[in-house]
């Protein structure tokens, strides 16, 4: 990918990362680490590595589908979704707040465009990610299916029951990514529930698996034209994502304690002075 | 004269595979799905006629769940087959999150439900089900009492557009309601007139409630018998205009009382139209090993039970 398109989905994060702060800043709560963690890879996904529709049908036939499973990242998905068209940007400032169609957590009952399942419980978008790419292949459409989930998701056992379901079925329409940031909300992952050696559990479940590195637009967008490379060859891809929770701003860089915290006034200035607005805020 | 009479017993669980069957030949967007219990869920015929859209899922009923849900995704209509208990409350939140709160047009098809399991005993025997589903947003729930109209639901199920949960069962049971009859979700079936009490039953307790109504009218009681197959959405007016008539009520099911079909015609009773009422359930009891017929009399669910809770509820009138 050419330098300038790069450098123009680096604006659009460092967009989006404005728009996270500023929406748990509005609401008073939310999710910023892992949402800053995550801006660089759902831009990356959304404005190029996902083949899109215009417009929102809840089916998405004949167009790349993305399925959130950690579904407390909602303000990077929310913020991504409305930059590339799917609501109006200024429907942001309603996140989490009374008749809103941005819950907390992403939800389908008020009928936001771009969310086809809820999430927010962990462990069960993998299992949904697995069933719509399977749908696909009935459908005989050759589109993809990408699904995200944070590490310290993996602690449900369903994931694992999906990865076990997904290699035996030969769903290899699948890119699934886990957000690698070490970190929960208890603390770092390694204190919490110590993943192991999460290349080789994947790979003793029959995935095809990569890594890649989250926060490096240039990177990350080679390793998503990879992971594209390696569907349709009979295993699901998993692309174990490394990323700092936080990224972007100083202050919430590399801890647990940006999980779930809103910033107040005066960390909301520091935190905006860090990010340039590139597409104008809403 | 016995106003309904059966010449065959089968399960109901065998009323799903046939219609799932069915649907295996005339809707080309169902799909199944099943947890290591094909067999048990007679899915066999749907399986053979259909393996592109079979999908085995092995143990692991809480994926099923989530398969079920992201097949809607793409216009799928999913079946998923488990026992009564895996369906429900092992997987309780991947059906809150995944299909009833995210609206999925999922069909949960769930057998072996209730005491009649029979010797598994208490660990498979499920009797909270009917309650942990209706109590979910968006769920219909529907348990049908014999095997033509198990099969009659299991079509209807595929035409409505959102989450269903339908319970069948084990034995082999009376065989008392028309073949290729239309079966309407939500619509109370009126089986015998009565004047003196009304008995709701649902699933298996259907033909005990008919069975009751012989006894009763030999002792020159007449009760009116409501077949009440879908639990949610309620048939609130069917209800209602029996009360109306009759003045007290029995109900009668294969579930706890906390939570089943008693409490939900409670519920309306007293919002609507006071009236005495006795429940015939499980009261706050796990059962137990056991043949059905020595289980349904040991925890109090049978026709003799009915028939002393129509005469008690007749006293409090």
């Amino acid at each position: 990918m050419s330098k300038s398109n790069i450098e123009e989905l680096e604006r659009i994060a460092s967009q989006v990362r404005r728009d996270i702060v500023r929406m748990v800043h509005g609401a008073s709560s939310g999710h910023p680490g892992g949402s800053l963690g995550c801006a660089d890879f759902l831009v990356a996904l959304y404005f190029n590595a996902m083949n899109r529709k215009d417009g929102f049908d809840m089916d998405g036939k004949n167009e790349d589908l993305f399925f959130l499973s950690n579904g407390h990242i909602s303000p990077v998905w929310y913020s991504v979704l409305a930059r590339a068209g799917y609501f109006d940007v200024n429907e942001l400032a309603t996140f989490r707040k009374i008749d809103s169609r941005l819950q907390g957590h992403p939800a389908t009952e008020e009928g936001l465009p771009g969310i086809r399942v809820a999430s927010g419980s962990l462990g069960q978008g993998l299992s949904v990610a697995c069933g719509a790419a399977q749908a696909k292949k009935l459908n005989k459409e050759d589109n993809l299916v990408f699904a995200l989930m944070g590490d310290g998701e993996l602690e449900e056992g369903q994931v694992w029951e999906a990865a076990m379901y997904a290699a035996h079925h030969k769903i290899d329409n699948l890119i699934a990514t886990v957000d690698l940031n070490g970190q929960q909300i208890d603390g770092p992952t390694e204190e919490v529930m110590s993943l192991g050696d999460l290349r080789a559990k994947w790979e003793a479940f029959g995935w095809h698996v990569i890594e890649s590195k989250g926060n490096d637009m240039d990177s990350l967008v080679a390793s998503l034209e990879e992971a594209r490379s390696l569907t349709g060859q009979g295993k699901p891809i998993m692309n174990l994502m490394h990323t700092e929770m936080g990224y972007g701003v100083d202050f919430m860089v590399g801890t647990h304690k940006w999980h779930g915290v809103a910033p107040n006034d005066e960390q909301l200035a520091s935190a905006l002075s860090q990010l340039e607005e590139t597409l104008g805020d809403y | 004269m016995a106003k309904f009479t059966y010449t065959k017993t089968q399960d109901t669980r065998s009323g799903f595979g046939a219609g799932l069957a069915e649907l295996g030949r005339t809707n080309p967007d169902v799909v199944a799905l099943c947890a290591d219990l094909v067999g048990s869920l007679k899915m066999q015929d749907f399986i053979n006629e259909n393996p592109d859209r079979f999908f085995q899922v092995g143990i692991a009923e809480a994926n099923m769940m989530g398969l079920a849900a992201g097949m809607t995704i793409g216009g799928k209509i999913p079946f998923t087959g488990t026992f009564a208990n895996f369906s429900t409350g092992r997987v309780y939140d991947q059906i809150r999150q995944s299909i009833a709160y995210s609206g999925k047009n999922v069909k949960i098809c769930a057998s072996h439900a209730g005491l009649t399991l029979g010797e598994d005993g208490a660990t498979h025997q499920i009797l909270e089900d009917i309650g942990m589903m209706k109590m979910l947003p968006h769920m219909t729930v529907i348990n049908p009492c014999d095997y033509n109209q198990t099969k009659a639901a299991t079509l209807a199920i595929a035409e409505h557009d959102g989450p269903v949960y339908l319970r069948f069962g084990r034995p082999k049971v009376p065989i008392f309601t028309p073949e290729d009859q239309k079966f309407k979700i939500g619509k109370a079936l009126h089986l015998i007139e009565g004047s003196d009490v009304t008995i709701f039953a649902t699933g298996h307790l259907v033909w005990e409630a008919i069975l009751a109504e012989e006894a009763l009218e030999k002792e020159g009681i007449s009760a009116e018998v409501i077949n009440i197959h879908t639990i949610k959405p309620l048939d609130v007016e069917a209800i209602l205009k029996s009360v109306a008539k009759t003045g007290c009520v029995v109900t009668a099911e294969e579930h706890q009382m906390n939570g089943g079909l008693g409490d939900s015609v409670a519920q309306t009773l007293a919002l609507n139209h006071p009236a005495p009422l006795e429940m015939v359930a499980v009261n706050d009891s796990f059962g137990e090993s056991g043949i059905p017929d020595e289980l349904m009399k040991k925890y109090g669910i049978d026709a003799e039970n009915i028939v002393k809770a129509a005469k008690r509820v007749i006293k409090r009138k």
